[in-house]
């Protein structure tokens, strides 16, 4: 196996820091953001970090959360969406990032977290164990503006940044291989209508959407 | 039946027409030869967003983001490229009772020269099926416009997803050039 890729992007540089802790820091800088938990431990930290009506989690349909968030951002241009995924599923639908710089929507977030593992499976290597850098990935992609954080303050500083809505924008974080410390529900028309009342898409109270 | 209907004189002006009636403004789509018109047209109206994913079940993450969100969309693909969803569909679309519009220009069959088309299309009914999502095969064109607006409808009032499967008896199909 070869070393982890350096580079000018500096992913070699960044600290390895811990999934729980950055969503922590995530979420207590958010208002009304929409944000879209992918599959596994990244909704699970989300979940954990507490149940906002604005949070949507995956229980399935690895690889999607990009595209979905891609979708809300489309649907509520003044709504500040976000995504987090591991680097996993990020392998796994990586032509996304390529759709997301073409559509280039300002409110967009993309947060990754990287452990080069797949983690709940059992910890197999992913890709970018050996070479991959999911920076470099996107800003060829088109993300110009992605970078990784080389620590906490610099996440915060990061987040902070994206938030402010010039993006589309990535995070990369290199992360330990700590599980998740919570599980999410798994009740998934609970969610989505959760979700959508937190997007203030249905009339309240009312049993169908009004759509 | 609208003005913006009885307007209309081709298939893809009928599907045009009724999701513009339908107010379904997002459309993502994986590029197809027959589909061609189609998507010009709808690139060519201000009244959608129009734009290609990369891989069909992207499109149909897209689609159901945005309907959370409160905007309605439709995912254009071919056969073949049915074979990338059911996951999505499996996993997100049925589950979370998402009303997803989903054409496919069916290819595989009525003349088809690729064996891999052909192949995919023998799994896309007993697919769908096995799924209990709605599927509608229209072949004629007296019929597109009613079973298009009422099976968007019905999608929306029932919060389930529905495929519309174009016959080439009604966009006439791609044919073998040599």
């Amino acid at each position: 196996m070869s070393a982890k890729a350096t580079g000018v992007i500096g992913a070699h540089n960044a600290k390895v820091m811990n999934r729980f802790d950055l969503t922590k820091r995530l979420v207590a800088q958010l208002k009304d953001e929409a944000v879209i938990g992918g599959i596994g431990n990244a909704n699970f930290d989300l979940w954990a970090s507490g149940q906002r009506a604005q949070n949507f989690y995956m229980l399935g349909s690895m690889g999607l959360a990009i595209p979905i968030a891609l979708g809300v951002a489309i649907a509520q241009p003044k709504r500040h969406v976000i995504a987090l995924e591991g680097e996993g599923s990020v392998l796994m639908q990586l032509g996304c990032l390529a759709t997301v710089a073409e559509r280039a929507p300002q409110n967009l977030t993309i947060v990754i977290w990287d452990n080069g593992i797949y983690q709940i499976t059992g910890g197999q290597p992913s890709a970018t164990a050996a070479a991959a850098d999911l920076v470099a990935i996107a800003r060829g992609a088109g993300i110009a503006n992605s970078a990784w954080a080389a620590d906490e303050p610099d996440f915060d500083r990061l987040a902070a940044s994206a938030l402010k809505g010039e993006g589309p924008s990535l995070i990369a974080a290199r992360i330990d291989n700590k599980p998740a410390v919570a599980t999410t529900d798994r009740d998934p028309v609970q969610i989505r209508e959760r979700f959508m009342r937190g997007l203030g898409v249905r009339n309240q109270g009312s049993g169908l959407n009004n759509q | 039946m609208t003005n913006s209907q009885t307007r209309a004189t081709t298939w893809h002006e009928i599907v045009l027409a009724t999701l513009k009636d339908n107010d379904v403004k997002l459309i993502v789509y994986v590029p197809d030869r027959v589909f061609t018109p189609l998507i010009k047209a709808l690139h060519a109206d201000k009244f959608f967003t129009t734009f290609a994913a990369t891989r069909e079940e992207e499109a149909l993450g897209i689609i159901s983001g945005a309907w959370m969100g409160g905007l309605r969309g439709a995912v254009l693909m071919q056969t073949s490229g049915f074979g990338t969803i059911p996951n999505a569909l499996a996993s997100l679309v049925v589950p979370c009772q998402i009303p997803a519009l989903i054409f496919v220009s069916e290819r595989g069959t009525l003349g088809e020269f690729n064996l891999g088309q052909a192949l995919v299309y023998k799994t896309m009914r007993p697919v769908l099926n096995s799924l209990a999502v709605e599927n509608v095969t229209i072949t004629r064109q007296d019929e597109l416009a009613f079973t298009v607006d009422r099976s968007i409808k019905q999608a929306v009032a029932t919060q389930a997803p529905v495929t519309f499967i174009l016959s080439p008896l009604l966009t006439g199909g791609k044919v073998f050039e040599g």
